[in-house]
């Protein structure tokens, strides 16, 4: 359990002030000048020690991502860009630093920038994200008024902000994806190599992090990366904001410790699963991108990227989507696929038509409308996109297909036999169809 | 040179090679959908993955250097698989992906027999399909009136767009919508408004895309296939004719690294129409203003009587766009053979071929020599319309390499940003006096190119403005060792073909604009026009006219007797384009009606005219006079350089430009010769382009 203390996010649900002043009396930007005075080797060395891994979902080491920028700037500016293109079903953590703490994800923005050597950073909105654009495009005023940003400034580093609004594509928070996009081009990911550390935003070095990421960084850089790497599990360090939805008794955003049980985090956050615990049928615990865990499994795991990837899930961005027993999983993982299905690049292959396939199927399998030998099929065409795409959008439509027939297999065969039962006591199914076309 | 290991082959691979081009070089082939050896890299098909040791995915191999491939643990060189089950399966994958939505209409599919796909389920897919959904449907959409679009065949390789965008220039092509919803289209549904449309049929490696003339009108196995020149610009594109029955059905690109690449232009490729249409296939004698058909030795027995054999010097001959060197070669030895001094191939006023020899009329950087220009300047040129395909070699010097482009002419849109530095030669007056910043971009190039147009030479003032541009190549160090800038872009292989033949006036004769105000005055009183369409014809009506050609145009109608020929498909001959490049053309069909070999009409026409002499009586005697005459033509595809010294002699030419503007000779792009006016589509394209019923299919 996190003890106050430890606490990052001292404003997250926005009970205090949010404007500079509130942000300065809460310590924010303290020490920014000694830190910049300190140099950028220091910081990433000192974020490299903190042990702190992308909060985006991938869960990459922070400083180590930092440190492939080039190590001068060259005849092409370094830029930072942070990715609030927070789209992932299940998770709404970064709202909550984007409205009520953006300070913090200032003081993290010039400190990052200061570690990759970029006088330029820019900040890019999921479409929806309105009231948090206006949030936070009123914070970079202040701070450019408090001669925080701009040219000369108070701490000794010069950054501009640039805040780009997206227009509400899932696949815009891809990293590559999200700088065409800046570009002006649409939203599609780009072939890698090359990173964009070496040719991103406008063919120039670039670090695309996560707002949570970056907001983490100037309270690691003031404690210490010593104290975020004693909190949590060796390789999972620090504190993480978890975001429960779901069947549980009070669904909350909440910043915990990594490695706490579920158990406990349900219990001490969110009151409880709706109907007790042995309620719980499944959580997906990392935002849709991962295969669920069923809840026999879950219940007692440590929550850190290495427990739950040896469970064959993964953290993610700590998305937690809790289903107790009334949910329809068929139909639950279903609603994922179209959402897959729906906000699918089109620019390769195997996402463009296997998640359409995929959609399809589990849309008959719901109702049961299919045979026992297609979930096999829809086993191997989950393979089959799996690791062939340009970028994640393909495994993370893949994953949750897989989760759903590894733990709920005779849910579906029960299904299906449900129907074909059903077809033989009530007549035909041809008959069903012909009632239902007629009304 | 990183190694690579290839299924246990180990080859070396040159640096920024791609995966796929090394597993090219170890002998495997890969299956690909979206690459293309000249299109910038998409790597979205996913068909071409292979597996690579040490990497948790398969790789795809188009969008992977052999440079950013990591060694093994103990340095040995990548190790990579193309047959493995990895790259089996993921191939089987997506390959079943890509047939999944794609409709199994082959056998009314105009690509069937020619398509990639078809090819690619045969060789790597799986036999049957699983999918038991139903198939999605897309809506046909509006590209242009030289292409069908079958929309749901598309499978989103993006190559189209692609080429429209890299090679083509302009950016009207995209794909719009995302996942399933992709669909490929122009802007609001706007015919694409390039030159070079028909390249992406051919890219296309389904049937998404397919000729709109050509739809349902032939197999590609029902088709003979002939490898030959194309005649419609001044490149001599290469090209393959295919005809069905004895019958032209379409005209293909062919592979030419220092010509065409692998494309050709729009007209070029339906010229096949004009090949087919309004053709003279019978001897034809006007009598009381009336046409007759006729017999040939009718026809050549009214020659025989008009032809003023006691006053050689009242008979002319020109040669026109069409004609072959032999054709040319031929026609100056018999017109010389009966004392006609009169015989030129150039259109009226230009000068080509007396000073500056043959550096003053050959496209001396050659075409793929624009690839190494670092600075260029286009006088009365406009070869987005003059030659498409050379265009897209410019376009990349400015897209790749930022090359400096000057125009002096009429502002134009040529698809890159140029810097237009006046419309008139007083500005290139300027320029060859050294003034200017534009001089001194070209007098820093190290290769600077320097290409006038025939707009700026068939002008009174043409040899004025053709020894500007000499002077200003040679100021600039446009001429050097190993390279030559001054370049006159030819719109025919006519002129080139008939000047290193040697059809110019002889001593004493008269020129192409002579010649007709001759026949205006009565000086002239018989004139031979070969295949010669683009002249002031009716100016020529006191004359007695002989056409000998393929079309029913203008020379036919100024025609007093008409001798039919066969076109460039349908004989062997040699053609030389504007670089100087013989290459060989070869009969695709029989020519049409009774329609025969100029070669042999001008035989049978010197033998009626009594200069038997002079009358070849094969191809092969005739071919060995005109390698004698002029070696550097029995070099076939190699450029005889022209003799740079001699640009000294142009560029002191005396004569003064005046300050009327320059233009391109070009202005209607779709009928610009008697070929393209005889072609229906053409002729659409043409009403088209030019505005209004931009909806309506060209068929």
């Amino acid at each position: 359990m996190l003890s106050d203390k430890d606490r990052i996010y001292t404003n997250l649900y926005g009970f205090h002030d949010t404007s500079l002043k509130g942000a300065l009396a809460r310590g924010v930007y303290d020490g920014c000048k000694g830190f910049i005075e300190k140099g950028k080797d220091w910081i990433i060395e000192e974020v490299k020690t903190s042990g702190l891994r992308g909060r985006g979902g991938a869960g990459f080491p922070t400083g180590l991502k930092w440190s492939f920028m080039p190590k001068e700037v060259g005849d092409r500016p370094h830029y930072l860009i942070v990715n609030a293109d927070e789209s992932e079903p299940g998770t709404c953590k970064d709202r909550e630093i984007l409205r009520h703490d953006p300070h913090r994800l200032i003081e993290g923005m010039i400190l990052a920038s200061c570690a990759v050597q970029a006088h330029t950073a820019w900040i890019y909105f999921r479409g929806e994200f309105m009231a948090e654009r206006h949030a936070f495009e009123a914070a970079v005023q202040e701070a450019y008024d408090a001669g925080i940003l701009g040219k000369n400034s108070v701490f000794g580093w010069d950054l501009d902000i640039v805040v780009h609004h997206g227009a509400g594509a899932y696949i815009c928070g891809e990293e590559t994806a999200l700088i065409e996009s800046i570009e002006g081009k649409k939203g599609q990911p780009r072939l890698k190599p090359p990173f964009p550390a070496n040719v991103g935003l406008y063919g120039c070095p670039s670090t695309v992090n996560n707002v949570e990421s970056i907001a983490d960084v100037g309270e690691i850089l003031r404690r210490g990366g010593e104290w975020f790497a004693n909190l949590g599990k060796p390789n999972n360090t620090g504190t993480k904001l978890f975001c429960v939805s779901g069947h549980v008794e009070r669904p909350c955003v909440v910043e915990e410790e990594m490695g706490i049980t579920f158990r406990e985090l349900i219990d001490a956050h969110c009151g409880g699963i709706r109907g007790g615990w042995d309620n719980l049928l499944a959580v997906i615990p990392g935002g849709s991108s991962v295969r669920l865990v069923p809840a026999e499994q879950i219940i007692d795991c440590p929550l850190t990227f290495d427990d739950l990837q040896k469970l064959g899930s993964g953290l993610g961005t700590a998305g937690m989507i809790v289903m107790d027993k009334s949910t329809d999983i068929i139909r639950a993982i279903a609603r994922l696929i179209y959402f897959y299905k729906h906000e699918s690049c089109g620019q390769c292959t195997p996402c463009r038509e296997g998640t359409g396939w995929m959609w399809r199927v589990l849309e008959r399998m719901a109702e049961g409308r299919a045979e026992k030998r297609e979930i096999d099929l829809l086993f191997e065409v989950s393979k089959e996109i799996e690791g062939h795409t340009i970028c994640a959008l393909g495994d993370a439509a893949a994953w949750p297909v897989q989760g759903l027939i590894n733990h709920f297999r005779e849910e579906i065969e029960r299904r299906i036999d449900d129907y074909t039962a059903r077809a033989d006591r009530e007549g035909s199914t041809v008959k069903e169809m012909e009632k239902a076309a007629a009304g | 040179m990183p190694k690579v290991i290839i299924d246990g082959v180990e080859i070396e691979a040159p640096d920024g090679t791609t995966l796929l081009q090394a597993c090219e070089m170890a002998g495997k082939e890969v299956p690909r959908f979206c690459y293309h050896e000249r299109l910038s890299i998409a790597g979205n098909c996913r068909m071409c993955l292979v597996e690579v040791k040490g990497m948790p995915k398969p790789m795809a191999s188009c969008a992977l250097s052999v440079n950013d491939l990591r060694p093994g643990p103990n340095g040995e060189p990548p190790e990579v698989f193309t047959e493995s089950e990895v790259a089996r399966k993921a191939r089987h994958g997506v390959l079943e992906f890509m047939l999944i939505n794609h409709p199994l209409d082959c056998p009314i599919c105009d690509q069937g027999g020619e398509c990639d796909l078809q090819d690619q389920a045969l060789g790597y897919g799986r036999g049957e399909s699983r999918f038991r959904e139903a198939k999605r449907a897309v809506e046909d959409r509006y590209i242009s009136p030289l292409i069908k679009t079958i929309m749901t065949r598309c499978i989103k390789c993006t190559r189209c767009v692609r080429f429209i965008a890299d090679v083509a220039g302009i950016g009207d092509l995209g794909a719009t919508g995302r996942g399933e919803d992709v669909e490929i289209c122009t802007y609001l549904d706007e015919a694409l408004n390039t030159e070079l449309s028909g390249n992406i049929v051919d890219l296309c490696p389904v049937g998404a895309l397919t000729h709109a003339p050509y739809a349902f009108r032939a197999r590609p196995w029902e088709l003979s296939k002939t490898e030959t020149i194309d005649l419609m610009d001044g490149m001599g594109s290469n090209i393959r004719v295919d005809a069905k029955f004895d019958r032209l059905m379409r005209i293909m690109p062919r592979l030419h690294e220092d010509v065409n690449e692998e494309w050709i232009s729009d007209k070029t490729r339906y010229a096949w129409d004009g090949l087919r249409n309004r053709r003279l296939d019978a001897p034809w004698v006007k009598e009381n203003g009336q046409f007759r058909k006729a017999t040939w030795e009718e026809a050549l027995e009214k020659i025989a009587q008009a032809f003023p054999k006691d006053e050689p010097e009242k008979a002319a001959g020109i040669a026109g766009e069409f004609v072959s060197a032999e054709e040319a070669f031929a026609f100056k030895r018999v017109l010389d053979a009966l004392g006609v001094k009169s015989v030129d191939c150039r259109p009226p006023h230009v000068k080509l071929g007396e000073k500056g020899g043959r550096a003053g009329y050959l496209f001396n950087a050659t075409i793929a020599g624009i690839d190494k220009a670092d600075a260029i300047l286009l006088i009365a040129a406009n070869p987005r319309l003059e030659a498409a395909v050379l265009n897209t070699r410019i376009h990349r010097a400015w897209f790749d390499r930022d090359v400096p482009i000057g125009l002096i002419g009429e502002a134009i849109d040529v698809t890159y940003d140029y810097e237009h530095l006046g419309e008139t030669p007083d500005v290139l007056a300027e320029l060859a006096a050294g003034k200017g910043d534009f001089f001194k971009a070209l007098q820093q190039a190290e290769r600077p190119l320097i290409i006038i147009g025939m707009g700026a030479l068939a002008r009174r003032d043409g040899e004025a403005i053709r020894a500007l541009a000499a002077q200003l190549a040679l100021k600039t160090g446009a001429v050097s060792d190993g390279w030559n800038g001054f370049s006159v872009l030819h719109t025919n292989m006519g002129l080139p073909s008939a000047l290193e033949a040697g059809c110019l006036p002889a001593r004493g004769g008269r020129d192409t604009a002579r010649i007709i105000s001759a026949a205006e005055k009565g000086d002239v009183s018989f004139v031979w026009l070969l295949g010669a369409d683009e002249l002031p014809v009716d100016r020529l009506k006191d004359a007695f006219v002989v056409y000998q050609g393929t079309h029913g145009d203008a020379g036919a109608h100024a025609a007093d007797v008409i001798l039919p020929a066969a076109a460039w498909t349908e004989m062997n001959a040699t053609y030389v384009n504007m670089e100087g490049r013989p290459q060989l053309g070869l009969r695709a069909v029989t020519p049409p009606g009774e329609a025969r070999e100029g070669w042999q009409i001008i035989a049978d026409v010197a033998r009626a005219l009594g200069a038997d002499d002079a009358a070849f009586d094969t191809a092969a005697a005739l071919r060995s006079a005109m390698y004698e005459a002029a070696p550097q033509l029995a070099k076939i595809d190699t450029i005889e350089p022209a003799d740079a010294s001699a640009l000294e002699g142009l560029a002191s030419a005396s004569g003064k430009a005046t300050s009327a503007p320059l233009a391109s000779a070009i202005e209607d792009f779709w009928q610009s010769n008697a070929v393209a006016r005889a072609s229906d589509i053409l002729r659409r394209m043409s009403e088209i382009m030019r505005g209004g019923e931009s909806r309506e299919a060209a068929e």
